[in-house]
């Protein structure tokens, strides 16, 4: 018998507790690849943020650290200086990464700290239950923005890829989507690149994952998916907005 | 080892740092410590470590997160209103149960306050200012001396409690310069056995670790547990020195800088015949309640002498209990004791007088405050409708 599909081994067997359609776990299997087959699964370290991900400390098979909101970028800093050869990552979602964590992610830019930085995009407070994130949508509702984000009052949503490539140290930020399966093989390639980068000392990565949250749009998996299509892609398009890992 | 040379507090700090294995620093500037964070920049690469300048205070203490789940002997140092923004970070440091060192090298309070030295923040590190349930080791020097060599101390404490240790100065510890020497060799970390929690690289197969902070449903376990390594260092780990205590009629309580100007006190009150003692507690966390409470006993009164408004007091009442009068000399946001002034408030201890003892109500005797609202200045005005 031939195995032609396995679970990565750098994911442990705890179930999952996401909801169905969100793509954390894509998103997680994705990174697991990665690592065994960089086979650099031994010395990888995460840094599991508060929020849906929480629990990502119990997922990821290598040896991880959870922190608090926002602070990722930081605590990976000092874990990557006190072990330089660790593979570093702080995966965090956008209220974590875009508002209270908005000086660690641009200062670890700044430094070009080499670590890997894998950001989920959904627009909108997942674990607290659905209020306005800095990435919510012109007009999008949540429980925060109960008649839509309105910019008169709550400003724009933030697009941190094209924020962060004004930095000099930010050497690769690409931006990719979980919706299709076309869409998770190139997120899979943009994951990949962010620790090759780290493994070869590039500096600062990043992968922002413009993920679905159909719990929290109250939508179905399909309704959810085509929210991602034709209102999140719109704001946030894909693409590479920096690429210096080959200087 | 034991080479006398003439150091300032925050460079003896930061030197004993360095010595005792420290290989990770994160800090951000603030007066009156910044001599650390630049002694760190200048000599921590040489030692095979790593400096940080932070973005924030919060970064810092987050980075040192971070480096101590390494099992690396990590530090940040900052002052008041800085440590004030790390105690998010030390609540969570003490929730994943990770050794570090914290300086506060303390300024005049509330908020940005002033940058002369001050003894504030008492309340701050006994008590702790983060949330939850937890308890930071507290040192207190009040030499340079002790600046230099409790680092050594700080580290060894929060390792084997893994939790979080202070090293509590002031402003003017940190500024000024004394003969000083190290009592112990340099410590190379790489010599020392690796930590069996530390997340690490080299796995050899054994089983992934974590260090985490949210504990959900294994909260209140957490928590118990936790509270017998908290029993067992106030059990043991208490520390206090001692001057003529045995046999005085006025007990002094002061701790760093404070108790210096006590020392002044006892020889001025000895030169009138009076008979006064310090107790200088150097744990202030674990706080030395036992003993403190065994000498009360055998005196007259006990005068706290703290730079602020009456918060070591508290310790000192809830350790002697009611069995002999407390009193308090009150020098807060900035202000500093001398023998003179002390001297004031220990006869009157003695005869009765109220010169130089602090009570908080007597302290608002006759006077009245009452918010007002004047309807000839205008009215507040709508501020419905926001932007």
């Amino acid at each position: 018998m031939t195995i032609i599909a396995k679970k990565p081994q750098s994911l442990t067997d705890i179930p999952m507790h996401y909801c169905p359609g969100c793509g954390h776990g894509i998103v997680h299997r994705l990174m697991a690849e990665t690592f065994d087959e960089l086979n650099i699964a031994g010395r990888v370290i995460g840094v599991a943020p508060v929020g849906c991900a929480v629990f990502a400390d119990d997922y990821f098979a290598c040896d991880m650290v959870q922190g608090a909101h926002g602070r990722g970028p930081a605590i990976a800093t000092g874990i990557k200086r006190s072990k330089p050869q660790a593979i570093v990552f702080s995966y965090q979602g956008d209220g974590d990464l875009a508002s209270i964590g908005m000086a660690e992610i641009v200062h670890a830019a700044v430094r070009s700290e080499n670590i890997t930085i894998i950001f989920i995009n959904n627009a909108i407070y997942g674990m607290t239950g659905g209020q306005m994130a800095p990435t919510t949508l012109v007009g999008q509702v949540a429980t925060t923005a109960p008649k839509g984000r309105d910019p008169k009052l709550q400003g724009w949503p933030i697009n941190m890829c094209e924020m962060l490539s004004q930095i000099t140290g930010a050497k690769y930020l690409e931006r990719v989507a979980v919706d299709t399966a076309q869409h998770v093989m190139a997120a899979k390639k943009a994951i990949k690149k962010a620790f090759e980068n780290q493994v070869k000392g590039v500096g600062f990565s990043m992968v922002e994952v413009i993920s679905q949250c159909p719990t929290n749009w109250h939508a179905s998996v399909e309704q959810a998916l085509e929210f991602v299509r034709t209102q999140m892609m719109p704001q946030y398009p894909l693409g590479v907005f920096k690429d210096e890992g080959a200087k | 080892m034991t080479e006398k040379t003439l150091r300032k507090g925050n460079e003896a700090l930061a030197e004993g740092a360095i010595r005792a294995g420290a290989r990770f620093f994160a800090g951000y500037p603030i007066t009156p410590q910044n001599e650390v964070p630049e002694y760190m920049s200048a000599y921590m690469a040489d030692a095979g470590g790593a400096f940080v300048q932070a973005e924030s205070e919060v970064a810092a203490i987050n980075m040192v997160y971070g480096a101590a789940a390494t099992g690396t002997r990590s530090m940040t140092s900052s002052s008041s209103p800085g440590i004030s923004l790390k105690q998010e970070g030390i609540t969570y440091l003490a929730s994943a149960d990770l050794p570090c060192l914290i300086v506060n090298v303390m300024r005049g309070g509330p908020g940005l306050g002033s940058i002369g030295g001050a003894q504030g923040d008492y309340f701050q590190a006994t008590r702790g200012g983060g949330n939850g349930d937890y308890r930071v080791i507290v040192l207190a020097p009040n030499s340079v001396e002790e600046l230099g060599n409790f680092p050594k101390l700080g580290f060894e404490l929060a390792e084997k409690y893994r939790m979080p240790c202070m090293i509590l100065a002031d402003g003017i510890l940190g500024q000024m310069m004394e003969s000083m020497a190290f009592h112990f060799d340099p410590i190379d970390p790489r010599a020392l056995g690796k930590l069996d929690w530390a997340v690490d690289i080299e796995k050899n197969g054994r089983p992934k670790r974590k260090v985490f902070s949210y504990k959900g449903d294994n909260l209140i376990a957490d928590v118990t547990e936790r509270a017998k390594r908290y029993g067992l260092i106030e059990k043991t780990e208490t520390r206090w020195e001692e001057r003529d205590c045995e046999d005085c009629d006025v007990l002094l309580v002061a701790y760093g800088l404070s108790s210096r100007a006590c020392l002044e006190a006892i020889q001025k009150a000895k030169e009138e015949g009076l008979k006064v003692g310090l107790f200088r507690p150097i744990t202030l966390w674990p706080f030395p309640a036992q003993r403190l409470a065994k000498l009360a006993t055998r005196a007259k009164a006990v005068l706290a002498v703290e730079q602020s408004l009456g918060q070591m007091v508290q310790d000192v009442k809830l350790a002697i209990n009611g069995q002999t009068p407390v009193y308090l000399n009150a020098y807060p946001a900035g202000g500093q004791p001398d023998g003179n002034s002390i001297l004031t408030a220990v006869k009157s201890c003695l005869n009765g007088g109220k010169e130089g003892l602090f009570d908080l109500q007597e302290h608002a005797e006759g006077f009245a405050y009452e918010c007002k609202r004047d309807l000839s200045l205008g009215v507040q005005g709508d501020c419905k409708g926001g932007k």
